[in-house]
């Protein structure tokens, strides 16, 4: 039966409750919530005057209250080493989210640690050394000595190209302001590492590389324009599961109608109606579905596009629309550069973008319309947005260029109702002293470790085991590699730091690897290693990130950190300082001294070293300004403080300035090549099915903390895989059997979803979980940055066994909202 | 059914602990050493024993309204047809739930199509023929399903819930 928590009762939230701003530390959209605590002794009362929401709780509350919160919202935990209780929920002013919380988000309190409540228990509470041939605790002094002797010995040997990191350059939880700066002053400040990768691909490399090289910053608009939009088009975006409270307290409005007046009064001199949406997805998503609930089927479009054909659709948008003179012209003069020329090189005939996406001529026609055809003279705005459908996908610089022309080309950037947006996984934190050491294309690391490069490796919060591409190979390397170590390692006594140091360098000398994983949880790619150091978490540490309308909050620190883990920044910082010392024993203070600027004691120190000095707006923004902004924050740049308030922005380039050198907007050559990446043609000649992948609603990320939520685990023992029942029969497959999905890059396992509305040989399996990793037969094949494609694979399915016990009382039922 | 029972288990005991220190108003000290026994005592609230209906007035798969532990709480009871978790009655296919969706409070509509509880706030559904499991949904919990005790003539019995039900921070107020 279905996992049930049989609470039936929760401690009330006392009238003095201490209240603590929080920004979801999950997704991009960073809902507004708040942390109360009060003494574990102490309780409120149902009487109006006992509790923080003045109501009479011994009453049933109604629809959308703010007095009720969930028993995934509750939980005991410690604050200044004394148990509190806490509960975490969403705060109905941000505007943000409006009071809404999502099953992701509104798990925050029962995803933190408690000792009390047994929650969480895996989060590592002291550095741990490979000792005697198994993971033992040790002192931080201890690890860090290990780690800057390892580390110092290899840059000597191979200079600092030996040194490998693989960092999050992300906002919200692993991430942030402060972490990214801490982490970013050591490898890019104190040292100019080049070998180094971001957590979900192989390279240190943006993902939506030309949109910036086009002068558009990718994150251009605020979540309001939704509401605004005549026409939103979203591209490889399922934003009810993956945005979740942006779609649903800013689209939604819009497709039902209900920002009409909102329209009527910021534009008032143009005809409105309720939205449009034009959906491009090979797949029928949820959001689908929820878009014809809203809006009625006659205003949604779903273009189920062959799959990685999106690149042949926008470029037949853009020759459509221009030949229509439907065009922005002013804005293409003031702004634009390189139109004309961009129009000669992607023309596409409506044929034959129908004849490589599958789509009918009418559809892309009528698509192109809803676009940019004029209302009543006027111009029609329209939003366009993006995620990993695209940028995981097919031709990805291409591809995010021609979707950007259509953008420009319309007028659509900088306008209200318009915007041309990535949509966002996790939120943005990024700031890091400059880059460019690393070059373009950047190194392919995951490659290159398997090619047996590098000495040393430091990990912050990621998992390649879970989230690369050619999974199994690097697994099967990597842990040769560092097997090599650790068996060093053993043969000789752990207290002799000299002989220990040496016989790593041996084994290092031999093609082995040693391995630092900094993380909050033991991962995957932490089994591998030889230290983990223990991280704090957002909430556990102050932490200031922003959403994908550039909205910076600070979450404030409202529960200790496990054991003795500390924030990322802290411990960039003490790695630095113990290389400052070792390097000096060494007898190379020169370069010892490029360790110096490392004596933070706070997460507020990174801050101020790193926003506040080096962000631009920057010195506007300070933990105490924060702090009074709550959890509506501003929108960056900070342009001023006025009136005890930070200014921001709310939308970029309102004035036609762009970000290319001459300040123009670039309009870019963007020709249809097919399926880009070497190996995809192969594979998908040999390979029966599309093993399309993504998200799913119920899962943060790679599932490092929902591996241990029962609530989530229940729903999803094993990652599904989605197949027409059509497949089903000719496999032999009923719901619930766990299949092998296998092509000559690898094989994993996944659970069968019978899902209809699947197209037959197009399956979707959940990326990154833990039980099942995708990434197993993603082939190694990159665009030209050493951006990976993962959405477009292929592979063959065959049966491993009937249901398991775990799966017999899940439901298979569709996911589709319907009243019948 | 055994992992499901176990996972209630684990449920609860972490809940009791919490309970019962918010309860017990004793210093953090002393809690330490009770936490071993938090089991003990009315953690739980005591529910009602309601008549809700006979199973007469059943239909197959049509949903019948009710109201559980007060009339503030509505909820339906259904008769699937098949023996299903949580069943009650000889066939062991009478099933209750609440109808107040546990994310934002919405009424939920049956779907008999394919015998599930679907919302309109933000098109979360629960499959009545699976304990109430949350199908696809924003709620942070699966369906709060009654606890059903069926008597001689065929009186339904409601005697407690098994999750919190929206709108209250105590099932029975
Ligand atoms: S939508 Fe994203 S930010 Fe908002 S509560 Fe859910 S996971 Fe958190
Ligand atoms: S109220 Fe039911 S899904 Fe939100």
């Amino acid at each position: 039966m279905a996992y049930k928590r049989n609470i039936d009762r929760l401690p009330i939230i006392p009238a003095d409750a201490r209240k603590h701003n929080v920004t979801c530390h999950y997704c991009i959209v960073g809902c507004g919530y708040h942390a109360y605590t009060w003494p574990v002794n102490k309780q409120g009362g149902t009487e109006p005057s006992r509790n923080i929401f003045g109501e009479d709780l011994s009453k049933q509350q109604p629809a959308e209250t703010v007095a009720w919160y969930a028993p995934s919202m509750y939980n005991i935990v410690q604050q200044d080493g004394r148990d509190v209780h806490i509960v975490i929920k969403p705060d109905k002013e941000c505007e943000v989210n409006s009071g809404l919380g999502s099953i992701r988000g509104a798990r925050m309190a029962e995803m933190s640690y408690s000792t009390a409540r047994n929650t969480q228990q895996q989060r590592l509470t002291s550095p741990m050394v490979w000792r005697y041939g198994q993971w033992q605790p040790t002192s931080w002094d201890d690890a860090l000595d290990l780690v800057a002797r390892v580390t110092a010995q290899v840059i000597k040997e191979q200079g600092e190209d030996g040194l490998f990191v693989s960092a999050f350059d992300h906002g919200g939880a692993g991430g942030g302001y402060e972490n990214t700066w801490g982490t970013g002053k050591l490898y890019f400040g104190a040292m100019k590492i080049r070998n180094i990768r971001i957590h979900n691909r192989p390279a240190y490399n943006s993902e939506v590389h030309a949109t910036r090289d086009m002068g558009v910053g990718e994150l251009n608009n605020c979540y309001e324009d939704a509401e605004l939009a005549d026409t939103i088009v979203a591209v490889g975006t399922n934003a009810l599961e993956t945005q979740t409270n942006y779609f649903l307290n800013h689209w939604v409005p819009n497709l039902r109608g209900t920002s009409l007046d909102k329209k009527k009064s910021q534009l008032p001199d143009e005809p409105h109606a309720a939205g449009r949406i034009v959906i491009v997805d090979p797949r029928r998503t949820v959001t689908v579905n929820a878009c014809e609930a809203e809006a009625g089927k006659d205003k949604v479009m779903h273009l189920a596009i062959n799959s990685g054909t999106d690149l042949a659709l926008f470029n037949a948008w853009f020759t459509y629309i221009d030949e229509q003179g439907w065009t922005d012209k002013d804005f293409i003069a003031k702004s634009g550069a390189d139109y004309d020329a961009a129009i000669a090189a992607n023309k596409t005939s409506l044929e034959d973008a129908a004849r490589i996406t599958g789509l009918t001529v009418d559809q892309i026609r009528q698509s192109a319309a809803w676009i940019a055809e004029p209302k009543d003279g006027k111009r029609r705005r329209t939003m366009f947005s993006y995620e990993k459908g695209l940028i995981w996908g097919n031709d990805n610089y291409r591809t995010n260029g021609a979707l950007v022309n259509v953008a420009l080309a319309t007028g659509n950037i900088g306008r209200e109702g318009g915007g041309c947006v990535r949509m966002g996984g996790h939120q943005e934190g990024y700031v890091r002293p400059g880059d460019s050491h690393v070059g373009r294309p950047a190194a392919y690391v995951d490659r290159l470790l398997i090619e047996g490069k590098g000495g040393v490796h430091h990990i912050w919060a990621c998992d390649h085991y879970k989230t690369t591409l050619n999974a199994l190979r690097f697994k099967q390397t990597y842990k040769k590699r560092t097997d090599m170590v650790k068996d060093a390692m053993s043969s000789v006594p752990y207290g002799d730091r000299a002989a220990m140091v040496n016989a790593i360098m041996d084994a290092i000398r031999k093609g082995g690897l040693f391995a630092v994983d900094v993380d909050i949880v033991p991962t995957q790619i932490g089994q591998a290693c030889h230290v983990w150091l223990p991280a704090a978490t957002s909430g556990e540490m102050n932490l200031t990130s922003m959403n994908g309308e550039r909205r910076m909050r600070l979450t404030e620190r409202y529960m200790d950190p496990p054991g003795q883990s500390m924030p990322d920044c802290l411990i960039a910082a003490r790695i630095a300082n113990h290389l400052e010392r070792v390097f000096t024993e060494m007898g190379d203070a020169t370069y010892a001294a490029n360790f110096k600027g490392f004596d933070w004691k706070t997460d507020e120190d990174a801050f101020m070293d790193g926003y506040n000095k080096n962000a631009g707006g920057g010195e506007h923004v300070t933990y105490e300004r924060l702090r009074a902004m709550g959890t509506n924050g501003f929108q960056e740049p900070a342009v001023a403080f006025k009136d005890g308030k930070i200014v921001g922005t709310k939308r970029l380039y309102t004035d036609g300035k762009f970000g290319a050198k001459d300040g123009k907007a670039h309009f870019m050559a963007t020709a249809w090549r097919g399926l880009q990446a070497p190996g995809k043609d192969e594979q998908k000649a040999k390979f029966k099915y599309l093993i399309n992948n993504g998200r799913t609603n119920h899962v943060w990320q790679n599932a490092y903390l929902d591996q241990q939520n029962d609530f989530v685990m229940d729903r999803w023992p094993y990652p599904f895989i989605d197949m027409n029942p059509d497949d089903m029969k000719e496999l032999g497959v009923r719901e619930g059997d766990l299949v092998e999905v296998f092509n000559d890059d690898g094989s994993t396992q996944a659970m069968v979803y019978p899902t209809p509305s699947a197209r037959k040989g197009e399956t979707f399996m959940l990326f990154a979980y833990p039980s099942g990793v995708m990434g197993n037969v993603i082939n190694d094949g990159v665009n030209e940055f050493i951006i990976p494609n993962y959405k477009q694979t292929w592979a063959d399915i065959r049966k491993i066994a009937d249901a398991p016990e775990g799966v017999k009382a899940l439901t298979f039922k569709s996911q589709e909202f319907s009243v019948g | 059914m055994k992992r499901c029972d176990k996972l209630a288990e684990v449920g609860r005991r972490r809940f009791l602990s919490g309970a019962f220190a918010a309860a017990a108003s004793v210093p953090a000290a002393t809690l330490l050493t009770e936490r071993a026994r938090a089991a003990t005592g009315g953690a739980r609230v005591d529910y009602p024993s309601n008549r809700l209906a006979n199973v007469s007035e059943l239909k197959p798969n049509e949903t019948l309204e009710v109201a559980y532990p007060d009339d503030d709480a509505p909820g339906v009871l259904l008769k699937l047809g098949k023996r299903v978790p949580g069943g009650a009655g000889p066939d062991g296919d009478i099933v209750g739930f609440s109808t107040i969706c546990p994310h934002k409070g919405f009424p939920l509509s049956y779907n008999s199509a394919d015998k599930t509880l679907n919302c309109p706030g933000h098109y979360s559904r629960f499959d009545c023929e699976a304990g109430g499991q949350q199908v696809w949904g924003q709620a942070t919990q699966n369906l709060p399903q009654y606890t059903l005790r069926v008597d001689d003539k065929g009186d339904i019995y409601a005697e407690g819930v098994d999750e919190l039900l929206y709108g209250r921070l105590s099932n029975v107020l």
